[in-house]
Protein backbone atom coordinates (compact mmCIF):
# COMPACT_ATOMS: atom_id res chain seq x y z
CA UNK A 1 0.00 0.00 0.00
CA UNK A 2 0.89 3.13 -0.60
CA UNK A 3 2.59 5.26 2.35
CA UNK A 4 1.96 9.25 2.28
CA UNK A 5 4.01 11.93 3.64
CA UNK A 6 1.08 13.35 5.11
CA UNK A 7 -2.90 13.20 5.03
CA UNK A 8 -4.75 15.55 6.42
CA UNK A 9 -8.04 15.56 7.60
CA UNK A 10 -10.66 18.00 6.77
CA UNK A 11 -10.50 21.08 3.99
CA UNK A 12 -11.82 24.02 6.38
CA UNK A 13 -9.63 27.10 6.69
CA UNK A 14 -7.36 25.00 8.65
CA UNK A 15 -6.95 21.84 6.88
CA UNK A 16 -6.51 23.87 3.14
CA UNK A 17 -4.13 25.91 4.34
CA UNK A 18 -2.22 23.08 5.97
CA UNK A 19 -2.44 21.80 2.21
CA UNK A 20 -1.31 24.93 0.63
CA UNK A 21 2.23 24.53 2.54
CA UNK A 22 2.44 20.68 2.25
CA UNK A 23 2.52 20.81 -1.00
CA UNK A 24 4.99 23.82 -1.07
CA UNK A 25 6.81 21.75 0.82
CA UNK A 26 6.39 19.18 -1.94
CA UNK A 27 5.05 16.78 0.21
CA UNK A 28 3.60 13.54 -1.02
CA UNK A 29 0.15 14.06 0.52
CA UNK A 30 -3.78 13.77 0.72
CA UNK A 31 -6.55 15.86 1.88
CA UNK A 32 -9.54 13.86 2.92
CA UNK A 33 -12.57 16.11 4.46
CA UNK A 34 -16.61 15.61 3.96
CA UNK A 35 -16.71 19.27 2.65
CA UNK A 36 -14.81 22.13 1.81
CA UNK A 37 -14.68 25.15 3.87
CA UNK A 38 -16.17 23.79 6.97
CA UNK A 39 -17.75 26.22 9.20
CA UNK A 40 -16.59 29.16 6.98
CA UNK A 41 -18.42 27.76 4.09
CA UNK A 42 -21.61 28.53 6.70
CA UNK A 43 -20.46 32.06 8.11
CA UNK A 44 -22.57 35.22 7.13
CA UNK A 45 -20.48 38.69 7.07
CA UNK A 46 -16.50 38.42 7.76
CA UNK A 47 -15.06 41.48 8.91
CA UNK A 48 -11.77 40.59 10.63
CA UNK A 49 -9.74 38.29 7.75
CA UNK A 50 -6.86 40.49 7.11
CA UNK A 51 -6.65 41.69 3.57
CA UNK A 52 -10.68 41.56 3.10
CA UNK A 53 -12.42 44.72 4.90
CA UNK A 54 -15.64 42.74 4.01
CA UNK A 55 -16.10 39.12 2.35
CA UNK A 56 -18.49 36.20 2.49
CA UNK A 57 -18.32 33.21 4.01
CA UNK A 58 -18.89 31.24 0.85
CA UNK A 59 -17.07 33.85 -1.21
CA UNK A 60 -13.70 33.43 1.18
CA UNK A 61 -14.33 29.52 1.25
CA UNK A 62 -14.23 30.02 -3.03
CA UNK A 63 -10.97 32.07 -2.63
CA UNK A 64 -9.36 29.13 -0.16
CA UNK A 65 -10.43 26.34 -2.64
CA UNK A 66 -9.05 27.89 -5.42
CA UNK A 67 -6.09 29.02 -3.80
CA UNK A 68 -5.27 25.22 -2.82
CA UNK A 69 -6.24 24.04 -6.52
CA UNK A 70 -3.91 25.94 -8.00
CA UNK A 71 -1.53 23.93 -6.37
CA UNK A 72 -3.43 20.82 -7.43
CA UNK A 73 -3.59 19.41 -4.37
CA UNK A 74 -5.25 16.09 -3.92
CA UNK A 75 -8.62 16.51 -2.11
CA UNK A 76 -10.83 13.12 -1.77
CA UNK A 77 -14.31 14.78 -0.96
CA UNK A 78 -16.65 13.64 0.77
CA UNK A 79 -15.16 11.19 2.31
CA UNK A 80 -15.17 10.78 6.27
CA UNK A 81 -12.54 9.57 8.69
CA UNK A 82 -13.71 6.86 10.71
CA UNK A 83 -10.52 6.00 12.73
CA UNK A 84 -6.83 7.10 12.74
CA UNK A 85 -4.14 4.28 14.34
CA UNK A 86 -0.96 4.35 14.75
CA UNK A 87 1.21 1.00 13.86
CA UNK A 88 4.75 0.29 13.35
CA UNK A 89 5.49 4.21 13.12
CA UNK A 90 2.80 4.07 10.44
CA UNK A 91 -0.55 5.78 10.91
CA UNK A 92 -3.08 4.07 9.47
CA UNK A 93 -6.50 6.59 8.51
CA UNK A 94 -9.42 4.24 7.71
CA UNK A 95 -12.65 6.13 5.97
CA UNK A 96 -16.32 5.57 4.72
CA UNK A 97 -14.47 4.51 1.57
CA UNK A 98 -11.22 3.14 1.88
CA UNK A 99 -8.17 2.88 3.97
CA UNK A 100 -4.34 5.30 3.70
CA UNK A 101 -1.50 5.05 5.19
CA UNK A 102 0.97 8.10 6.02
CA UNK A 103 3.88 8.43 8.15
CA UNK A 104 2.17 11.86 9.41
CA UNK A 105 -1.09 13.46 10.10
CA UNK A 106 -2.81 16.49 10.49
CA UNK A 107 -6.14 16.16 12.41
CA UNK A 108 -8.61 19.60 11.00
CA UNK A 109 -11.93 18.41 11.14
CA UNK A 110 -13.19 21.20 12.94
CA UNK A 111 -16.65 21.73 15.22
CA UNK A 112 -20.29 21.01 14.32
CA UNK A 113 -22.98 22.34 15.65
CA UNK A 114 -24.21 20.82 18.96
CA UNK A 115 -27.62 19.52 18.94
CA UNK A 116 -30.79 19.92 21.79
CA UNK A 117 -31.38 16.49 21.55
CA UNK A 118 -35.23 16.91 22.59
CA UNK A 119 -38.16 15.18 20.70
CA UNK A 120 -39.28 16.48 17.40
CA UNK A 121 -35.98 17.81 16.72
CA UNK A 122 -34.58 15.26 14.12
CA UNK A 123 -38.24 14.36 12.65
CA UNK A 124 -38.12 18.03 11.73
CA UNK A 125 -35.00 18.63 10.28
CA UNK A 126 -35.46 20.56 7.41
CA UNK A 127 -38.86 20.83 8.26
CA UNK A 128 -38.76 24.17 10.40
CA UNK A 129 -35.71 23.08 12.14
CA UNK A 130 -32.58 24.67 11.35
CA UNK A 131 -28.95 24.91 11.92
CA UNK A 132 -27.71 27.92 9.56
CA UNK A 133 -29.72 31.06 10.03
CA UNK A 134 -27.60 32.35 7.47
CA UNK A 135 -28.50 29.73 4.86
CA UNK A 136 -32.10 29.41 6.02
CA UNK A 137 -33.07 32.60 7.58
CA UNK A 138 -34.99 33.77 4.25
CA UNK A 139 -37.14 30.85 3.56
CA UNK A 140 -39.32 31.97 6.98
CA UNK A 141 -40.05 35.20 5.44
CA UNK A 142 -43.43 36.48 7.26
CA UNK A 143 -43.06 33.50 10.11
CA UNK A 144 -43.13 33.78 13.64
CA UNK A 145 -39.87 31.66 14.93
CA UNK A 146 -38.01 30.85 17.80
CA UNK A 147 -34.13 30.80 18.10
CA UNK A 148 -32.44 28.62 20.77
CA UNK A 149 -29.70 29.85 22.57
CA UNK A 150 -27.90 32.35 24.17
CA UNK A 151 -24.96 33.28 22.89
CA UNK A 152 -23.24 35.25 20.21
CA UNK A 153 -24.51 32.92 17.14
CA UNK A 154 -27.82 32.92 18.60
CA UNK A 155 -28.19 36.23 18.42
CA UNK A 156 -26.37 36.63 15.58
CA UNK A 157 -29.84 34.29 14.10
CA UNK A 158 -31.86 36.72 15.94
CA UNK A 159 -30.60 39.68 14.28
CA UNK A 160 -30.95 38.65 10.74
CA UNK A 161 -34.37 37.16 11.27
CA UNK A 162 -35.53 40.39 12.50
CA UNK A 163 -35.59 42.20 9.58
CA UNK A 164 -37.90 39.45 7.91
CA UNK A 165 -39.92 38.07 10.49
CA UNK A 166 -43.19 39.84 12.59
CA UNK A 167 -42.10 37.98 15.96
CA UNK A 168 -39.17 36.14 16.96
CA UNK A 169 -38.77 34.18 20.71
CA UNK A 170 -35.01 33.70 22.28
CA UNK A 171 -35.39 30.96 24.22
CA UNK A 172 -32.26 30.96 26.80
CA UNK A 173 -31.33 28.26 29.46
CA UNK A 174 -29.56 30.63 31.46
CA UNK A 175 -30.57 34.03 33.65
CA UNK A 176 -29.42 36.19 30.89
CA UNK A 177 -27.66 36.45 27.52
CA UNK A 178 -24.06 35.75 27.20
CA UNK A 179 -23.38 37.40 24.00
CA UNK A 180 -21.76 40.56 23.32
CA UNK A 181 -23.56 44.01 24.98
CA UNK A 182 -23.88 45.86 21.09
CA UNK A 183 -25.75 42.45 20.12
CA UNK A 184 -27.85 42.54 22.97
CA UNK A 185 -28.63 46.00 22.42
CA UNK A 186 -29.68 45.17 18.85
CA UNK A 187 -31.84 42.79 19.10
CA UNK A 188 -33.69 44.58 22.13
CA UNK A 189 -33.65 47.46 19.67
CA UNK A 190 -35.45 46.03 16.70
CA UNK A 191 -38.84 45.48 19.23
CA UNK A 192 -40.13 42.01 17.64
CA UNK A 193 -37.83 40.15 19.54
CA UNK A 194 -39.09 38.18 22.77
CA UNK A 195 -36.35 37.46 24.87
CA UNK A 196 -37.26 34.37 27.78
CA UNK A 197 -34.43 33.36 30.47
CA UNK A 198 -34.58 30.20 32.34
CA UNK A 199 -36.04 28.55 29.92
CA UNK A 200 -35.68 24.91 28.47
CA UNK A 201 -36.79 23.62 25.10
CA UNK A 202 -39.02 20.63 26.08
CA UNK A 203 -40.36 19.66 22.48
CA UNK A 204 -40.42 20.83 19.02
CA UNK A 205 -43.84 19.68 17.31
CA UNK A 206 -46.13 19.44 14.47
CA UNK A 207 -47.44 17.97 11.41
CA UNK A 208 -45.44 17.63 8.22
CA UNK A 209 -43.85 21.03 9.01
CA UNK A 210 -43.17 22.64 12.66
CA UNK A 211 -45.88 24.47 14.33
CA UNK A 212 -45.26 24.67 17.70
CA UNK A 213 -42.20 24.32 20.26
CA UNK A 214 -42.78 23.50 24.09
CA UNK A 215 -40.75 25.19 26.94
CA UNK A 216 -40.07 25.56 30.19
CA UNK A 217 -39.66 28.35 32.38
CA UNK A 218 -39.89 28.42 35.96
CA UNK A 219 -41.58 24.81 35.99
CA UNK A 220 -44.17 26.22 34.12
CA UNK A 221 -44.58 24.43 30.52
CA UNK A 222 -45.32 26.65 27.32
CA UNK A 223 -46.64 26.24 24.20
CA UNK A 224 -45.77 28.84 21.41
CA UNK A 225 -46.70 28.90 17.22
CA UNK A 226 -44.16 29.27 15.44
CA UNK A 227 -43.10 27.61 12.36
CA UNK A 228 -39.14 27.84 12.19
CA UNK A 229 -36.76 27.02 15.58
CA UNK A 230 -33.05 27.86 14.91
CA UNK A 231 -31.14 25.84 17.03
CA UNK A 232 -27.77 27.60 17.74
CA UNK A 233 -26.40 26.29 21.26
CA UNK A 234 -22.77 25.76 20.53
CA UNK A 235 -20.22 23.57 18.61
CA UNK A 236 -18.82 20.38 19.52
CA UNK A 237 -15.47 19.21 18.45
CA UNK A 238 -15.29 16.52 15.18
CA UNK A 239 -12.25 14.35 17.05
CA UNK A 240 -14.89 11.20 17.97
CA UNK A 241 -13.13 8.85 15.71
CA UNK A 242 -9.98 9.72 17.06
CA UNK A 243 -9.25 7.66 20.20
CA UNK A 244 -5.84 7.78 20.47
CA UNK A 245 -4.64 11.88 21.28
CA UNK A 246 -5.19 13.03 24.42
CA UNK A 247 -8.32 15.22 24.62
CA UNK A 248 -9.54 17.67 27.18
CA UNK A 249 -12.91 17.34 28.99
CA UNK A 250 -14.40 19.04 25.73
CA UNK A 251 -13.68 16.55 23.58
CA UNK A 252 -10.87 18.64 22.09
CA UNK A 253 -7.07 17.60 21.07
CA UNK A 254 -4.70 19.04 23.02
CA UNK A 255 -1.83 20.68 21.21
CA UNK A 256 1.31 22.41 22.04
CA UNK A 257 2.33 25.65 20.69
CA UNK A 258 3.70 23.02 17.83
CA UNK A 259 0.36 22.20 16.84
CA UNK A 260 1.89 18.55 17.81
CA UNK A 261 -0.44 16.15 19.96
CA UNK A 262 0.05 13.58 22.77
CA UNK A 263 0.96 11.12 19.56
CA UNK A 264 4.44 11.84 17.84
CA UNK A 265 3.66 12.47 14.06
CA UNK A 266 0.03 13.56 14.32
CA UNK A 267 -0.52 16.84 14.73
CA UNK A 268 -3.46 18.91 15.01
CA UNK A 269 -4.71 22.39 13.91
CA UNK A 270 -7.88 24.64 14.19
CA UNK A 271 -11.24 24.77 15.90
CA UNK A 272 -10.95 20.85 16.76
CA UNK A 273 -7.82 21.40 19.09
CA UNK A 274 -7.87 23.65 22.46
CA UNK A 275 -6.25 26.52 20.64
CA UNK A 276 -7.21 29.46 21.99
CA UNK A 277 -9.64 31.23 20.15
CA UNK A 278 -11.80 29.79 17.27
CA UNK A 279 -11.31 31.85 14.20
CA UNK A 280 -11.15 31.18 10.54
CA UNK A 281 -7.56 33.69 10.56
CA UNK A 282 -6.65 31.38 13.80
CA UNK A 283 -7.04 27.96 12.11
CA UNK A 284 -5.53 29.36 8.92
CA UNK A 285 -2.34 30.09 11.13
CA UNK A 286 -2.83 27.20 12.88
CA UNK A 287 -2.82 24.51 9.78
CA UNK A 288 0.68 26.76 8.58
CA UNK A 289 2.20 25.81 11.89
CA UNK A 290 1.02 22.07 11.79
CA UNK A 291 2.30 21.49 8.10
CA UNK A 292 5.75 23.24 8.63
CA UNK A 293 6.08 21.31 12.07
CA UNK A 294 4.82 17.87 9.95
CA UNK A 295 7.60 18.77 7.71
CA UNK A 296 10.43 19.33 10.30
CA UNK A 297 9.18 15.73 11.83
CA UNK A 298 9.50 14.13 8.26
CA UNK A 299 13.04 15.66 7.82
CA UNK A 300 14.02 14.76 10.85
CA UNK A 301 12.72 11.04 11.64
CA UNK A 302 13.59 7.70 9.78
CA UNK A 303 11.14 5.23 8.77
CA UNK A 304 12.46 1.35 8.12
CA UNK B 1 -32.28 17.68 -19.89
CA UNK B 2 -34.76 19.87 -17.48
CA UNK B 3 -33.00 21.09 -14.65
CA UNK B 4 -34.12 23.30 -11.55
CA UNK B 5 -32.70 24.44 -8.71
CA UNK B 6 -34.56 25.77 -5.79
CA UNK B 7 -31.86 28.29 -4.11
CA UNK B 8 -31.47 31.23 -1.55
CA UNK B 9 -28.76 33.63 -1.94
CA UNK B 10 -27.23 32.83 0.69
CA UNK B 11 -26.70 29.29 0.97
CA UNK B 12 -23.57 28.29 -0.25
CA UNK B 13 -24.19 24.49 -1.53
CA UNK B 14 -26.58 26.04 -3.35
CA UNK B 15 -23.88 28.28 -5.16
CA UNK B 16 -21.76 25.06 -5.81
CA UNK B 17 -25.23 23.33 -7.06
CA UNK B 18 -25.04 25.61 -9.69
CA UNK B 19 -21.62 26.06 -10.45
CA UNK B 20 -21.53 22.34 -10.68
CA UNK B 21 -24.13 22.40 -13.14
CA UNK B 22 -22.41 24.91 -15.09
CA UNK B 23 -19.09 23.83 -15.28
CA UNK B 24 -20.93 20.58 -16.95
CA UNK B 25 -22.17 22.70 -19.62
CA UNK B 26 -26.15 22.03 -18.49
CA UNK B 27 -28.57 25.13 -18.12
CA UNK B 28 -30.99 25.50 -15.50
CA UNK B 29 -33.66 27.33 -13.73
CA UNK B 30 -32.73 29.18 -10.81
CA UNK B 31 -35.68 29.83 -8.36
CA UNK B 32 -34.76 32.19 -5.64
CA UNK B 33 -37.53 30.79 -2.94
CA UNK B 34 -36.30 33.91 -0.53
CA UNK B 35 -38.28 36.41 -3.07
CA UNK B 36 -40.77 34.15 -5.17
CA UNK B 37 -43.32 32.47 -2.75
CA UNK B 38 -45.17 30.78 -5.35
CA UNK B 39 -41.44 29.10 -5.94
CA UNK B 40 -41.52 27.87 -2.45
CA UNK B 41 -44.26 26.42 -1.98
CA UNK B 42 -43.85 24.20 -4.89
CA UNK B 43 -40.82 23.35 -3.05
CA UNK B 44 -41.90 22.36 -0.44
CA UNK B 45 -45.05 20.78 -2.23
CA UNK B 46 -42.22 18.36 -4.60
CA UNK B 47 -39.80 17.36 -1.65
CA UNK B 48 -41.86 17.51 2.01
CA UNK B 49 -38.86 19.67 3.19
CA UNK B 50 -38.12 23.41 3.66
CA UNK B 51 -34.05 22.67 2.67
CA UNK B 52 -31.82 24.60 0.03
CA UNK B 53 -30.77 23.37 -2.21
CA UNK B 54 -33.15 21.27 -3.64
CA UNK B 55 -32.88 20.09 -7.38
CA UNK B 56 -34.87 18.79 -9.59
CA UNK B 57 -33.34 16.77 -12.62
CA UNK B 58 -36.20 15.48 -15.21
CA UNK B 59 -39.24 15.37 -12.30
CA UNK B 60 -36.63 13.14 -9.74
CA UNK B 61 -35.81 15.29 -6.63
CA UNK B 62 -31.91 15.71 -4.94
CA UNK B 63 -32.22 17.74 -1.78
CA UNK B 64 -29.12 19.46 -0.85
CA UNK B 65 -26.00 19.08 -3.23
CA UNK B 66 -25.81 15.76 -2.82
CA UNK B 67 -23.13 15.04 -5.85
CA UNK B 68 -23.46 11.29 -6.08
CA UNK B 69 -26.83 11.57 -6.47
CA UNK B 70 -26.90 14.20 -9.27
CA UNK B 71 -24.01 12.50 -11.05
CA UNK B 72 -26.58 9.13 -11.06
CA UNK B 73 -29.20 10.98 -12.21
CA UNK B 74 -27.47 12.83 -15.14
CA UNK B 75 -26.15 9.57 -16.57
CA UNK B 76 -29.67 8.44 -17.02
Amino acid sequence: MKVYDLIILGAGPAGITAAVYAARKKMDFLVLSNDVGGQTAWSGDIENYTGYQFITGPELTLKFEEHMKTFSAPLNIPEGVNDIKKENDLIKVTTNKSEYISKTAIIATGKRPRMLDVPGEKEFKNKGVSYCATCDAPIFKGKNVAVIGGGNSALDAALQLTKICPKIYMINITQQLTGDHIMIENVNKSGNVEILNNSKMKEIAGDNFVKRIVIEKENETRALDVEGVFIEIGLIPNSEFDKITEHNKYGEIVVDCHNATSISAIFAAGDVTTVPEKQIIIACGEGSKAALSAFRYLSTHKWG
Amino acid sequence: MNIKIYSTPTCPYCKLAKQYFSSKGLSYEDLDVSQDKNALSEMVKLSGQMGVPTIVIDGKIVVGFDKAKIEELLKV
